[in-house]
Formats: C-alpha cells, structure tokens, sequence
C-alpha cells in the first residue's frame, strides 16, 4: 500500500524481529504481580526495565487515594481545564509541588511527554532562540518543532560548546533558553548543572532542567539534579514526569518567574487536551508525600544501582560514564542487542533495548532500570542471568582471569566507545 | 578563512572523510541519508563538526531542508557570510 511504502525499511526490520519471536516493542505483561514482578503468560519475570525507581506503583495508601478520589469524582474529567474546568485536585496538586519545589508557579500536564511539548514550544517565540543539549528526549526536540523559535544543538554535557552557541548570538535579539536534562535516560549519565548555571548567567540565558528520570532520585530531598548540584536558583524552569518516581502519570513544570500563570492560555499543549483523571491526581499527591516521608527509598535506589551497575562492569559489560537508577550496556550492534533481550527474557529478566536515532553516538544499548523495590537477591539474580546469558553470547568472557582482564577496560567511562 | 563556496565544501568533505570508509564517493550530489546511510541523529551530529570548524551555528529547520552535500555546503556558505 502506497501510503506506507515511506516505511518500508522500517517494516522490513520490524517483521524481522516477529519472525525471530523476540519483539521488545510488542511486548505484554499478562499479570503484573509488584513493583518488581510480571507474568508473561505462565513465566514469572523479574521486572529490570520499568523506570519505577521508588517502586511506588503498588504503594498501599496512593492506591487507596487513587480510589477515593475515583468514587467521589469519578474515572474521568471529559475534558480539558481551559475549556472544561479544573478538578480541586488538580489544584491541591499543583499547591503541593509549589510546596516540594519551593516555587510559586506550577502547572499540571496530562503526560510529561506533553509537559516537555508545551513548555519549550510556548516560552521560547518567533523571535527567540533554543539551545537543546544534543542528546535531548523526543519530547524536548519535538517540543522545539512546535514552536517557532529558531533551535540549535550544542554538544551533549558540553557547557564549552554552549558558550560558544550563545557567544554567536550574542549580538541576535529574543530570549535564549536553554535545555537540558538531570539524568540521560538512554545512558543514565547527569548533566553538570552547575558549569551550564554559570553559563546561562553569564550571557542571561534561561535555564530549563528536566529532571523527569531524577525527580525523587537525587538530592536531599529527591527535588532532582538542580537541588544535588545546588543550583536551584539557577533553574528558571524545572519540568518533570509522574509516570516515573511517582508511579502514575502526568507531568509539570515549576517556576518562580512572575507571569507564567498566562502559560495556561497560551500553551497548547495544555489547552486542547482533557485533564488528568482524579484518581491519578490523588495517587500522585500521594505519591509526592511518600518521597517526602521516605528519603529511605532514595537510598535504597541507590544501593541497588550502584550494586547493578558494578556487578554488570565486573562481568566486562561497557556501560554509561557514571552508576544511576539507569544501567545502559553498550552492545557491539543492534543484533546482539535483541540476541541478549531475548535470551534475558527467555531466562526470566525483563529489560529494554534502545537503538539509534533514539540513542546517542548511534549506540545499542542493553537499558536496564532499577527500583528501590527490587531486593538486592533480585539485583543479585539480574547479575547472574546476565553473566549466564552474556556468556553464552560471548559477550562475558569465560574464565576468572580474563573477567578480571575485562574488568579494567570497560571500568565506568564511555573513554573508548565507537562513536560512529 | 573558510568563507568561499570551495573553502566550505573543503571542510565538508574532510569531515565525511573522516567518518566514512574511504571508498564512498563524494560529489554535490551525493544524497547524504540516503547515499551514505545516516539518521537524521547522524546527518545532525554531522553537521555539528562542520559547525566547529566553521564557527557557526545551524538551525534545525535548515538542517532539515538538507538533502545533498551541494544543499549542505550552500547552506553554511550562507550562515558563513550572513547571506
């Protein structure tokens, strides 16, 4: 058919993985059991791949929320805040991030994808120039192509390469705003928040973080990177995700700069969808309180990273440049990549698989995402399956010796890694 | 320096070289998603070394209205010369 013949190359690599029976974008999880466990048809499978990073998702007093707020006000709001009203828990939840953040604006998304879509394509106009870090999400660079501000791409982590973009700018009118991100989500690495805060001072840009994969993972308090980092102030805008940390979905942004309550009105994104459903809105307030409450989850999240990711580097495996909630392997190409996801899952281990364009540097990866909910005999088991999966791939050497070997080489740095 | 259309396609040409096997021809008509296999994260990552070396910047929406190396090479003479 005629209208589908632009994705042919496309279709040609998808009925690939059909035919092989190992499709990682079609997969089903007939029962989901806990934070951490999944049965596809009548496999148990140990769930490495979720981004539930706190485990909240079967957490006892959101869902008990989640239903009161659904018996008193219904499964759905119909519509759309501009047009059809907001719900009080809409506002309640917009309040409590004001409160989490310390900031006096807020703003409420159906999805963190949209948050991302709404906040970029409105706050920067025809006249005004985006500066994107190059390994930005879709949602960032489609966010970009909504609007109509001209967008350029300084290199990823590089505040040397954004100095120079804004150096170039220098004499152009329009606001500059910058984005970046708290952690990559592809190879789990975190931006240095503090070298671009300096940055954006020193030629008044505007600053936005989204901290979608760091929002209740990092910092004292689990507001994310910016707060780690101590470059709150710096911050002119922090967007994130609920669908995440907080186990529901949703997303926001956060400001203190005087007018953005016009962002309701003006960005479409937020305008011409329907609302988020009451039972997600109570569900992520309670969420909110429970990484108040908890600091012990951040912890536990850490724990688990930091014993994945050294377990996966002991085995030889290239990973990310730095241990987080997001274990990335670097495969030698996509193939072995989809070899080592079906052979995980056939052993009972949930992951992901990430490919180009999506990934940076045209990288395969073999993503794995932690949660403060896995067991460190969980973690442990993950290692084990790797180590038994990867050698039968030849991707984990076979004797002591040459792990040990291995192990020096592919220690936490990217230093190395075909770039191509 | 790097200013003149020839000067431009120079630095363009170097920098596929530098990340193409050195049998894959090179000419303005060379489609570069198509002829030398690039995503649009690669032609993007691409045109960032050329950006380099040319200290300049491209927007987006040029880069995507990219198609050849002749396109490629027009477009940065432009931004270059503030054309």
């Amino acid at each position: 058919m005629s209208l589908f013949e632009k994705f042919e190359s496309l279709s040609t690599q998808y009925a690939r993985l059909e035919a092989i029976g190992a499709n990682p974008f079609a997969i089903t999880f007939d029962r989901v059991l806990s934070p951490t466990e999944a049965m596809i048809g009548n496999s148990r499978i140990l769930l490495l791949g979720t981004n539930n990073y706190l485990g909240l998702t079967y957490d006892a007093d959101s869902i008990a929320k989640a239903v009161q707020a659904t018996q008193a006000f219904g499964t759905g709001t119909t519509g759309s805040r501009i047009a059809n009203g907001s719900y009080d828990g809409h506002k309640k939840l917009e309040r409590a991030l004001m409160d989490f953040y310390g900031r006096k604006y807020a703003m409420v998304f159906s999805t963190g994808y949209q948050a991302n879509l709404g906040i970029i394509s409105t706050l920067a106009g025809k006249n005004d120039h985006l500066l994107l870090d190059a390994d930005s999400h879709a949602s960032i660079y489609d966010g970009s192509r909504l609007g109509h501000a001209q967008v350029t791409r300084f290199r990823h982590n590089d505040p040397n390469d954004l100095h120079k973009r804004l150096r170039r700018l220098a004499d152009a009118p329009g606001d500059k705003i910058v984005v970046v991100e708290g952690i990559y989500s592809m190879l789990g690495d975190m931006a240095p928040l503090r070298e671009f805060a300096q940055v954006k001072r020193e030629w008044g840009a505007y600053l936005v973080v989204d901290e979608a994969h760091s929002l209740g993972v990092l910092g004292e308090t689990g507001r994310g990177l910016a707060e780690m980092q101590n470059v709150e102030a710096d911050v002119d805008f922090i967007v994130g995700t609920f669908s995440k940390s907080l186990g529901s979905v949703g997303g926001f942004c956060v400001s203190n700069a005087d007018g953005f309550d016009i962002l309701r009105v003006a960005c479409r994104p937020y305008m011409f969808t329907a609302s988020l459903p009451p039972g997600v809105v109570a569900a992520t307030m309670e969420a909110l309180h429970r990484i108040r409450i908890q600091p012990e989850l951040r912890q536990h999240l850490m724990e688990n990273a930091r014993r994945l990711y050294s377990g996966l580097a002991g085995l030889g495996f290239c990973l990310g440049p730095e241990p987080s909630p997001v274990v990335s392997a670097i495969m030698p190409n996509p193939e072995t990549a989809f070899a080592l996801w079906s052979d995980l899952l056939r052993a009972g281990l949930y992951t992901n698989v990430s490919l180009p364009p999506a990934t940076p540097n045209g990288l395969a990866l073999l993503r794995s995402s932690v949660s403060a909910a896995h067991t460190p005999q969980q973690i442990d088991h993950a290692i084990a399956l790797f180590e038994q999966t990867g050698r039968a791939l030849g991707l984990v050497p076979a004797t002591e010796a040459t792990r040990a070997s291995h192990h020096t080489a592919a220690s936490p740095s990217l230093v190395g890694v075909p770039s191509e | 320096m790097h200013e003149s259309v020839d000067d431009i396609r120079i630095v363009v040409t170097a920098t596929l070289r530098a990340m193409l096997p050195a049998s894959v021809e090179l000419s303005d008509d060379t489609n570069i998603m198509r002829d030398l296999g690039m995503d649009s994260v690669a032609v993007m990552d691409f045109v960032m070394e050329t950006e380099e070396r040319l200290d300049i910047s491209v927007p987006l929406d040029r880069i995507s209205e990219v198609e050849t190396i002749g396109d490629l090479v027009t477009t940065l003479h432009d931004i270059k010369t503030g054309s």
